[in-house]
């Protein structure tokens, strides 16, 4: 739902059925409300089934890959030896500007998380999850924390989760604000005590993940989906599309930007764009017309009015359109946006939170965001597009992780779809009303 | 051939064991990818992204430092992409690099000139700002830091942590901000630390002990051992105007690998050393004076020839085979013993390499020493000595206590480098080559038989060790078919000590054999 506005009858409210509703978290409340069953439905399960329900639902990765979870969950070896721990960790570290859903499932929700979580554990074989909740989110750690513990007093966690005899976990693990802890080899590595760095692919995390054990690491969103394809079934889940069959369930939308209801809003796959921004999120202000969406976190391309016209909210649907359906965090901007501030700012974020590893994400993100801070102050050159352009192409598909490239998305399909904006500074036609609003990137010194 | 893997690398066939990372394998095919964060000795990030190369089916440009080589694969390390992102990493990097090559100690010798000249454009895009700016940091004894040159390679960071087991570097804030930090308190002072510099591949970690004292295109470079220890790392003397003025690690995988330790790295002052013997000496009365060798040879052998009584033979554990085996072999036939002096000192190892350390014994010859039979109870030889009929010093600084011993003894005879304590008493002084100034062998604890050349020229008439002896034994025997090189001295050694057997100047090349050892040596006299 939308919340703090009331569900829109065009949403279909599975995760967020519960979202204002404070006695949801508790314990008691949750298990009122139906919580905790999938998992003792999954306990009766052998794990081979409950993988097998999680990828007959078609359930993917709703942090940004989109990755088939319950093929995921396959590549963890099938046996734990002595010696051979597994782990799951639930990446909780959101911070892909425009992306605040996974926030609001911990703020409302905790207990889906945990149960989620803790079916996930139990299919593949871990005995410790690692919850690792962004620094930034005070409320939702208060909360969390609040949750495992009572979920260990119920007996939901612990040696023995309602007396199985399966072992079962949690580890509130709280990051220390970097963006690139989000990339799950950095958050390994985070966990470890170590420096944030993305760790080279392979081995992927199945193989050797936290402290060199396989691991899987699953979005929050993505794993509070879990429990109710437990209990209703994979078939269920999979009828939850309404485009792509590849696309299905239902999934968070946190728009945020210039519409009139900002909000997360959860549909189901399939749903038109334009019903989320015109209809749910209340559409532009008066007057102003749609200019450029961000459809699924600052790292995907950049969609013009005219591509969302017809564009299903699903992953195959986005992508035809270029973008990508990333985490689902909308960015939506009308005709009032400076796009080429838009695009620096976001080049700016990127090279602040570049871990500095790769040399094309360490020079090129800071390069980037210097050419725009320059056109932006009038000082634009016509041969700096194509510089722009071509420093986009050396830093896309060369470094460990996709920062890099991430960076490079928005500057590319912002020249390409808006080249207009740019000729505009660049012909010294227009001087930007806003780029000294916030402070130049700073050189160390 | 079943067990290895075959590949194609720029058109060229190769095959190496499986598991070999490209960059490895193309070395093979003779093409050197470059590469900056990549080290034979460390482990491989991938993260400076140099060694980017096309690997056919892949559907991105792969790191060839990580990446392993796989049956029937085809890599293209000079493909237009290829050298495209390599070019556009040369223009990353220079972007916040000062260029400020005409000042820097690296210039000549800095993989990022090397590779800018080979394959980077030649103007760079970037006119923005100013380039980043960090202060120098003094990051322990010899040791400073130049943050500006930096390419955060990581190389220094993964060296004491990986290697040195003394994780103190890091990398420091994050982005184009990014530096290499040194933990709060703590110094570069590990006995091993100084390899840093020679781990960077720019001039960034830079030795204050070699700071702006040579050019590297002015440096003649000589293949060495460092005569530190028993461990005789692999080196590199490097000279200037017959000067050495920095001694470098050189490659040995059963040895040093790629490095050396600051100790043996600092161990050079002495063979710069000024107040040598330049001349030979002879003492006619009170005072000594200096002659052609011709009559100091002679004297020597005169009294070699007329001794009958015990000879002391007191050498340094410096010398190298070659003279220790000729001198051995000028009094063999005397009432002989023999010893060296073998100085002791705390033994560094070197973590993260097995078998590397600073050795206990601090002399590069001992081993050979005692494969040759000198014995290494030096206080009693010295003893000995007072009561000989002849005893002779080689190149070994006597303490006044053990000069006054030997002074007791018949007839003294000194082979040196520099004035020892017992001059005042020797019939015979002769001028010897250090070991920067010579070719010969050293023995080294894991009797491998390793060769040092000749790095620079000796002063005024100075000779090895095993000239003198062999020029020496020619006039006491009569016979004039002595060794005239110190290959042929080693070959003369090689046939008399069953251990050397086999070996030869030329077989061993400059990464060393071998010696045999006792069972192969009982073995081969059996047969023989």
């Amino acid at each position: 739902m939308g919340y703090p506005f009331p569900s829109h009858a065009k949403e279909t409210v599975l995760l967020s059925r519960y979202f204002g509703d404070a006695a949801a978290r508790t314990y008691d409340g949750w298990v009122k409300r139906g919580g905790y069953e999938g998992l003792k439905k999954a306990l009766g399960m052998t794990r081979e089934a409950v993988i097998e329900e999680v990828k007959n639902s078609g359930l993917r990765g709703r942090g940004g890959a989109g990755f088939p979870t319950g093929l995921k969950w396959t590549f963890m070896p099938k046996s734990v030896g002595p010696g051979r721990a597994h782990y799951l960790v639930c990446n909780a570290d959101e911070s892909e500007p425009g992306t605040f859903k996974d926030r609001e499932i911990m703020r409302w929700t905790p207990h889906g998380l945990i149960e989620g979580c803790a079916i996930a554990a139990y299919a593949i074989g871990a005995e410790r999850i690692y919850i690792y909740i962004r620094g930034e989110f005070t409320e939702p750690w208060a909360i969390m924390a609040r949750a495992v513990a009572e979920a260990v007093e119920a007996g939901a966690l612990g040696r023995s989760v309602f007396g199985s005899g399966n072992r079962i976990e949690v580890v509130l693990h709280r990051g220390a604000g970097a963006y690139i802890c989000g990339e799950e080899t950095a958050m390994m590595n985070s966990i470890e005590g170590k420096r944030g760095n993305p760790r080279i692919k392979p081995p992927f995390p199945a193989q050797s993940g936290v402290f060199g054990m396989p691991t899987t690491v699953n979005n929050v969103e993505t794993l509070a989906a879990v429990p109710s394809i437990m209990m209703r079934g994979a078939a269920w889940y999979k009828a939850l599309c309404l485009s792509s069959p590849k696309s299905t369930g239902t999934k968070l939308w946190s728009v945020c930007g210039h519409v009139q209801r900002p909000g997360n809003y959860e549909v189901t796959m399939g749903t038109p764009m334009k019903d989320l921004i015109f209809e749910m999120a209340g559409g532009m202000r008066p007057g102003r017309k749609l200019k450029a969406v961000i459809p699924g976190g600052s790292s995907v391309p950049i969609m013009t009015a005219e591509e969302i016209e017809d564009c299903p909210l699903d992953y195959e649907g986005i992508a035809a359109k270029g973008s990508m359906l990333g985490s689902g965090g909308m960015i939506v901007m009308d005709d009032s946006t400076d796009l080429v501030y838009q695009i620096m700012r976001l080049a700016r974020f990127y090279a602040h939170e570049s871990c500095a590893q790769c040399t094309q994400c360490r020079e090129g993100t800071a390069w980037t965001t210097r050419i725009l801070e320059r056109i932006l102050a009038g000082q634009g050159r016509p041969e700096d597009l194509d510089l722009l352009l071509d420093l986009a192409d050396n830093m896309t598909g060369k470094t460990i992780c996709v920062l890099s490239d991430s960076c490079a998305a928005p500057v590319v399909s912002g020249i390409k779809k808006f080249p207009e904006e740019f000729e505009a500074y660049v012909r010294q036609r227009r001087r930007a009303a806003s780029s000294g609003s916030a402070p130049a990137l700073a050189a160390r010194s | 051939m079943s067990d290895l893997v075959n590949l194609t690398i720029d058109g060229m066939p190769v095959s190496v064991p499986p598991g070999t990372p490209l960059i490895e394998a193309a070395k093979q095919a003779g093409i050197l990818v470059p590469h900056y964060c990549y080290h034979p000795s460390l482990p491989s990030p991938a993260v400076c992204r140099m060694c980017l190369v096309e690997v056919e089916k892949a559907p991105k440009l792969m790191p060839a430092c990580v990446t392993v080589v796989a049956e029937g694969q085809v890599v293209n390390v000079n493909s237009p992409a290829a050298k495209k992102a390599r070019e556009s990493v040369l223009e990353f990097l220079l972007i916040n690099h000062p260029l400020d090559c005409p000042i820097c100690d690296q210039a000549g010798e800095c993989e990022l000139q090397d590779y800018v000249f080979q394959e980077g454009r030649s103007g760079s895009r970037y006119d923005e700002y100013a380039k980043r700016y960090n202060p120098v940091e003094d990051f322990g004894p010899d040791v400073l830091y130049i943050p500006n040159r930096c390419i955060l390679c990581t190389r220094c960071v993964r060296f004491m942590e990986d290697v040195a087991g003394e994780p103190i570097l890091n990398v420091s804030e994050r982005g184009d901000r990014a530096h290499i930090g040194i933990d709060d308190g703590h110094l570069l002072d590990h006995p091993w630390a100084g390899n840093v510099v020679d781990l960077c591949p720019v001039g960034s970690l830079i030795s204050k002990d070699f700071l702006h004292k040579a050019r590297a295109w002015d440096l003649d470079k000589t293949a060495s051992v460092c005569t530190g220890c028993s461990q005789g790392c692999n080196i590199t003397i490097d000279t200037r105007d017959n000067t050495v003025v920095r001694l470098r690690p050189r490659a040995n995988l059963e040895v040093n690998r790629h490095f050396i330790c600051d100790t043996g790295r600092m161990n050079y002052r002495w063979m710069n050393r000024g107040d040598r013997i330049e001349a030979p000496l002879i003492r006619e009365g009170a005072r000594h004076a200096a002659v052609a060798w011709d009559p100091a040879l002679d004297r020597f052998a005169q009294l070699v020839r007329g001794t009958s009584g015990p000879v002391v033979l007191l050498a340094s554990a410096h010398l190298s085979t070659e003279s220790l085996a000729m001198l051995k072999r000028l009094l063999e036939d005397k009432s002989l013993r023999a010893a060296v002096r073998i100085p002791v000192g705390e033994e560094a190892p070197l973590a993260g390499v097995s078998g590397l350390a600073l050795r206990r014994e601090r002399a590069p010859n001992g081993e050979a020493a005692r494969m040759l039979g000198f014995g290494t109870d030096w206080e009693a030889t010295v003893a000995a000595a007072s009561g000989a009929a002849l005893a002779v010093v080689v190149d070994e600084d006597l303490t006044e206590g053990e000069a006054a011993q030997v002074s007791r003894a018949k007839a003294v005879v000194v082979l040196g480098t520099a004035e020892p304590q017992v001059i005042a008493s020797a019939q015979v002084v002769m001028p010897l080559t250090n070991t920067a100034e010579e070719s010969g062998t050293f023995v080294n604890r894991d009797r491998r038989v390793q060769r040092y050349l000749q790095a620079r020229a000796a002063p005024g008439m100075a000779q090895p060790g095993w000239w003198v002896a062999a020029e020496t034994l020619g006039r006491v025997t009569g016979t004039d078919h002595q060794p005239t090189t110190a290959a042929l001295a080693f070959a003369l050694a090689a046939s008399a000590v069953p251990a050397l057997g086999g070996l030869s100047h030329e077989s061993l090349g400059l990464v060393g054999q071998l010696a045999r050892s006792g069972a192969e040596t009982a073995g081969a006299g059996a047969t023989s």
